[in-house]
This record gives C-alpha cells, structure tokens and sequence, in this order.
C-alpha cells in the first residue's frame, strides 16, 4: 500500500494540468466554470482541440487515435480535465459507438467512421431508449425489415441527448420480433438526415432543450450500416453500457463545483450549518474519490470492477447534493433564472435553480440508481 | 500509488485471521470471555504476542518488530471482525505508542518488550468526567515536590483500566504547564472496574497523591505527542471498526439468503436487497476512507494525520450507525439478542466511537477550518 504516485504518473498529472489550464481554449473553461450551457460550436471545438493534442480519445486502440495508458494514467487525464473546467470528450462519440465500431465494426466501417467520430466531424445521437423501453431496454419495439440490400426502419426512440445537433444515431432496433427479446436486436446506424427521420425537441423541467424524440417513418438504411451480427445488438449493447471503469463517478466536476460554491458562498460562510453541510460534502467526495482510485488501481484485464456500481450510484447522488447546497445557499436569488445578464443578481444564484432541477437526471441515465443497486444486490452480494 | 497488501501483509492477516477465528470464530466464545473478569482470553492474548502481534509498532530495539501503519491496522481490522475484547488498542497502539514516542530510553527498554512478549498490559488514563476527548488533561493534577511527583484526581473512563499492569496518565502540569504524561503502578490507585455496554471493561482510577513517575523529560508538555498518538489511536480504531462492518454486512447477506418467511427466503425482496446493497457501497466508500488515512500515517506529518484522523474519524462514524443499525434491523429480533454477534457489533462500534470521538465531535472539528482550503486533495 502507497498513497504517493509514482514520479511518472504525478508527472503525467503535471503535464494534463499544464495543457487544460493554460493551452486549451479559455472561453470554453469559463462557459463550463461558470455553469452555462455549451454551445454547439463550443462543443465541437472543445473535442477538435482535445483531438489535436491526441486527449480526446485516449481509451480507444492504438491505430485508431488511442493511447497506450493505465487505468490510473486515463483517470487523471479525466480528474484534471473536470478540475480544470475541461469538457469530458463528448460521450456518445468517444466512450460509446467509437469504442464499439473498433471492437465489432467491419474494416470498412471503421475506416469510414471512427477518425470523424474521434475529431467530432460526425456528431453521433444515442437511439436506445423508448418511451416503452426505459431500464428494460431489452422490450424495444423499433424495427427493421429486411428489403433487398435495406433495412427498413420503423419507430421511435425518446430521450435523445442533443439529438437536435446529431448527423448520425447508433440505434438498436429489433430485427427479429419471434425469438427470446434479448436475441433479436441488432446495431444499426443511421444517417440522419434520411428521409423519414425526424427529430422533435422535448422541453425539460429545467426549461432547457437538451433531449429529444427521433422518429423513423421507413426510413431505408443500407445494409453494410449493421455493427456486428445479426442480432447480437444485445450483446453490443452490454459492451457499450458496461464499457466505462474511468469517469463513471464525476468526482472531479463535483469537487470543482462545491469549491466554487465556497466562494461564492461568502459570509454565508460563518453559518456553522453551513460550514457543517460543506464538511460533510467533502468528505463524502474524498471517500468517493479514493474508491475510483482503488477501482483503476485494482483494476485487471480491463474489466469492469464491480464497484462501478457503487461510484455511479454515490457520484450521482453527491452531484445532486452539491446542487442542492447551492439552491440553499442562492436563496431567493434562485427565482431569477429567466434574468438576464443585466441582473443584479449573481450568476451563479441565477443558474442555481435550473441547474439543481437538470441534475435530476443523473440517478436515471446510465442505468438508473435503482438498476446500480440490482447491480450490486445481485452480482458483488449473491442476493 | 497503490492500495492491496504485500506478499507479507497478506501472510500477516491470514496468520491473524487464522487465530482470531480459532478462539472467537464461534460467537459463544466470545461471549463467555467477556462474561466473567478481566473479560478477556488470556491464552488467546499469549498466542497474539507468541505471532509478534503485540509488538508490531515498536521498534526492534526496542523489543518490537518495526512495523508500519498497514499492518498495524490490519491487525486491528482482523480483531475486529470477532469483536474481539483484548486490548491491543489500548495497550498496545497507544499506551505503547505514547511510551514509544515520549519515553527514555530506558523506559522504553523496560516496558515495550515486555508489552510485545504479553507480560505487560498497559492503559491510558486521559480523560475525566465531563471529558469530551480533548487533549487538555482533565480530572488528574500532578504535583512535584524536588524529584518526586505524585498524582491526585479521578480518571474515568479507562479503557481496560481494570487490570493494566501500569497506567499512563495524563496529568496537568503545575502552573498551567500544560499536559504532562506520568507512569503509575495500577496497584498504586483505588480503582473500580465496570463492564461496557459492548462487553469491553473500563474502570474509574482515583489518584490520591499517587507516586508517579515522569514519561520522558520530567515536567515537559507532552500535548502534541498526546494529540498525534490520539489520531493515530483514532485512525486504527476505524481500522478495528472497519472489520466489524466486514462482518456485519457479511451476516447480513447470509441472513437474507437463508431465512424464510412467507414461504421464501428473504432475498426475494427488493426492499430488503436494495437496503443491503446501500450498506455496501457505504462500506466501500470507508473502507477506501480508513486505508486511505493509515497510510497518511506513514507520512509522519503531524497536521496531515490530524486530518485524517478527522475525516476517517467522521466516515467511520456515519458508517457505524448507518450500518449497524440496518444490519439489526435487517435481521430482526434475533439481532437484539446478547447470543447473537450482529446486535452485539453495532455495540461494539458505538463503543469504539465513545472511546475515541464521535462523528459530531469530528464534523465539528472540520468544520471550523473549513474554510482554510478550496478543496481537499486526497493525493497530495
């Protein structure tokens, strides 16, 4: 047992922090640290220079962009990123169809696809869930038939992260309605600007646009865009969704956020409540924050340690209590959320709000809390 | 940065592990030895010194084997899995941590092996009623006359008090000298043993111008080593601890696997998984904590392990209840039973928190400084 890092790795943490706080674009940090949504350009942007320095897809195979790095190296890279108010690489590109295209893609998908995904010149939308297929996502009804070299799409899917900005979705859609519901699906990816694509925003409690309804009315989908087999998309998708060990707990980005709100907290400060709920916020990232260290560091063979569960669910849990801190902290500054700039309201009171009630969604997405604890009660306990 | 045990570590804890199951693997053992005084098992103490165990932290020069913080707590981890009532916290982390960092060297000589070889047992006496673990000595006076000090006041509560063979005392010094640190014979005090609620023995210890003898330099405030030999004393009991919950959460999962009720086993309900499944990733979450700040022990930085102290201090204490009482809760009547060790292990772990401060006192103590950082730096 150790605590220090080795000369290598506090090196490697050196050279991450020297290049997200002092070589990547400013006013992306600001955006971020500030607690603004990003724009679409911003979004792009942040991924090209990410790209550029070789930092956005560390985790995929050598050829395709990847790099050779530990755990442990991939984990700082992603600790430093959030620290410095860096934009993770955008997920759906980089942690989700990229990786799957260079394990099951044809040579020909991967040639076509991954080094536009990698530098975000394709931006890719998520089509699994649907508004009958949540975390039992195998009962999925959207399909596709089989028409000469096309597949034929027909259906919805729901709850699409920016899909309003998506040129492509990696969907899983049923192609075979009469066996077991899990061995009927297949991958499929489909360019979105086809006909009978369509894309309907659906607003949020926050007031944000940020998810969305697809809808596929026979849209034709050429047939070499399968990944994988026939109907292995099942299997694909366990790959996709069970993938991640690093950065499943927003360990970073919590304890960025909570340090902000300590000044911006000001004499709220002197408060000993106050004082105490932040103790007791710290302390509960310190405790999360040693237990991703002891996951990478446990890590073998590249297989996802069984405690991920258990950062996904705490992760999410204290991002929304360092949200929640901060709405009390605002008071009721928080009601001026639709304020503009010319508010003589604080910015981050004014964002306080919305920002608690997006958050929300953290404990759902990603395999809701309720399926982490599933996870956890049945594979590391044996119930 | 890495945090699995070595080849020898793990030689260490299957040793331990292999006595501490012999002797309180059937928890009726552990039950007869805190029935009747001194509420221990002297044989099993003998073997724990015979395996070196009781010598761990000392130097080799001192009669000790030099070992470091890990295995140190592992050693406590193991104890706790049993809840095992022999005083290797109390004697041996710190009474014997405080001769070993305030003691001659003679001192050191005289008592350290002997401690090691289970010939000695020692306590601390370092707190008063209305003694809320603060390191100001409260409820003993030292008073010199020449050469020659003597002790009056009462200490109470003192762990394993009872029967220690020498008591360390914290005493305050004369013109607000500050804290001072004095050996006395156990037989020298009026001394009125009780049992805990956890099965563990205290005594009160009353000082009448009890002959004393100075730890190290005569008359030098001994606060700063007392304090640091607290939060390493505070950082070991989360260790101990630690090794309850083990236990605990593991009783829990058998239970709900094999008792039946309306006709199947417990598992078959979500309520009762998902409830088990929190007090995994509590236990998780410390014990990453309680490893965590051993090894800032090893650091040696005096401050760093305060903080530690505080925060493995606070977790452990939030896990204690919220563990403990589910793992009663989850088993029912049968936990609040004495012939049953899950019950008895939430006792044990409040206990352990009394002895050495509770979540509220180190919530408290972090919360007042707070604001000195932006964040907390787990890595350095």
């Amino acid at each position: 047992m150790q605590l220090e890092l080795s000369p290598e790795d506090a090196a490697f943490r050196q050279e991450m922090r020297t290049f997200f706080t002092t070589e990547f674009p400013q006013d992306i940090r600001d955006t971020v640290l500030a607690g603004r949504h990003l724009t679409h350009g911003q979004i792009v942007a942040s991924q090209r220079a990410l790209n550029a320095a070789g930092l956005a897809v560390p985790h995929w195979p050598l050829e395709w962009g990847g790099q050779d790095w530990t755990d442990l190296k991939r984990h700082l890279w992603h600790e430093e990123m959030q620290r410095a108010g860096v934009p993770p690489p955008m997920a759906f590109n980089a942690s989700m169809i990229g990786p799957v295209l260079a394990q099951f893609g044809t040579q020909e998908q991967k040639e076509r696809f991954l080094p536009g995904t990698a530098n975000l010149d394709i931006w890719w939308s998520q089509g699994f869930s649907e508004p009958d297929a949540g975390s039992d996502l195998a009962s999925l009804r959207t399909s596709a038939v089989r028409d000469g070299d096309d597949w034929v799409v027909n259906g919805q899917k729901t709850w699409t992260t920016l899909g309003q900005y998506g040129d492509w979705i990696f969907t899983l859609v049923r192609t075979d309605p009469d066996v077991k519901k899990q061995a009927g699906i297949s991958m499929l990816l489909i360019d979105m600007t086809l006909d009978g694509v369509e894309v309907r925003p659906i607003e949020l409690i926050d007031g944000s646009y940020e998810v969305n309804e697809v809808w596929f009315d026979d849209v034709r989908v050429p047939g070499d865009l399968l990944v994988g087999d026939l109907n292995s998309g099942w299997t694909i998708a366990k790959f996709l969704l069970g993938n991640e060990r690093v950065g499943v707990a927003p360990v970073g980005a919590s304890k960025r956020a909570l340090a902000t709100l300590k000044t911006n907290a000001g004499d709220l400060l002197d408060d000993p409540l106050t004082r105490a709920r932040f103790v007791e916020l710290e302390n509960d990232l310190l405790a999360l924050e040693l237990t991703a260290l002891r996951v990478v560091a446990n890590s073998a063979d590249g297989e996802p340690h069984p405690a991920s569960s258990v950062l996904k669910l705490k992760g999410t849990e204290l991002q929304q209590a360092v949200t929640e801190l901060a709405l009390d902290l605002a008071g009721p500054a928080a009601l001026a959320s639709g304020a503009d700039d010319t508010s003589p309201l604080a910015e981050w009171a004014r964002l306080s709000a919305p920002t608690y009630l997006n958050l929300r969604k953290a404990s759902i997405y990603g395999g809701s809390n309720e399926i982490q604890r599933q996870i956890i009660a049945r594979s590391i306990l044996g119930l | 940065m890495d945090f699995n045990y070595d080849d020898e570590q793990n030689a260490l804890r299957d040793a331990v592990r292999g006595l501490t199951t012999k002797t309180y693997g059937d928890f009726e053992a552990r039950r007869t030895a805190v029935a009747k005084d001194p509420g221990i098992d002297e044989s099993f103490w003998s073997k724990l010194a015979d395996m070196g165990v009781l010598g761990l932290p000392f130097s080799e020069d001192d009669g000790g084997v030099g070992a470091g913080p890990v295995e140190i707590g592992l050693v406590c981890q193991e104890l706790g899995r049993v809840l095992a009532p022999e005083p290797f916290l109390s004697s041996v982390v710190y009474a014997g941590g405080l001769v070993s960092a305030a003691g001659s060297s003679e001192q050191r000589a005289d008592l350290l092996g002997r401690v090691a070889e289970g010939e000695l047992v020692l306590a601390v006496a370092d707190t008063g009623p209305g003694g809320r673990w603060s390191t100001a000595a409260r409820g003993v006076r030292a008073t010199r006359e020449g050469e020659a000090w003597t002790l009056s006041g009462v200490a109470d509560p003192v762990a394993g008090g009872h029967r220690a063979d020498h008591l360390i005392v914290a005493a305050a010094l004369p013109e607000d000298g500050g804290t001072g640190l004095f050996l006395v014979e156990g037989e020298a005090t009026t001394r009125t043993g009780y049992a805990m609620f956890d099965g563990g023995r205290a005594a009160s210890v009353e000082f009448d111008a009890t002959a004393a003898t100075p730890l190290g330099e005569p008359g030098r405030d001994l606060t700063s080593t007392l304090t640091t030999l607290r939060d390493i004393t505070r950082i070991m009991g989360a260790n101990q601890a630690l090794g309850v919950l083990q236990s605990q959460l593991a009783a829990t999962t058998d239970y709900l696997k094999s008792r039946k009720q309306f006709g199947v086993t417990l598992n078959n309900f979500q309520a009762l998984n998902f409830r088990a499944a929190d007090m995994y990733v509590q236990l998780e979450l410390t014990h990453s904590m309680v490893d965590w700040a051993t090894m800032v022990i090893g650091s040696g930085d005096q401050d760093d392990i305060a903080d530690a102290a505080d925060r493995v201090g606070l977790q452990i204490s939030r896990a204690g209840r919220h563990i403990g009482q589910e793992a009663i809760q989850l088993h029912g009547g049968i936990a609040m039973t004495a012939e049953y060790s899950v019950g008895v292990g939430t006792a044990h772990l409040a206990a352990l928190d009394l002895l050495l401060g509770g979540g509220q006192h180190h919530l408290s103590r972090l919360a007042a400084r707070v604001g000195d950082h932006d964040e907390v730096e787990a890595l350095g």
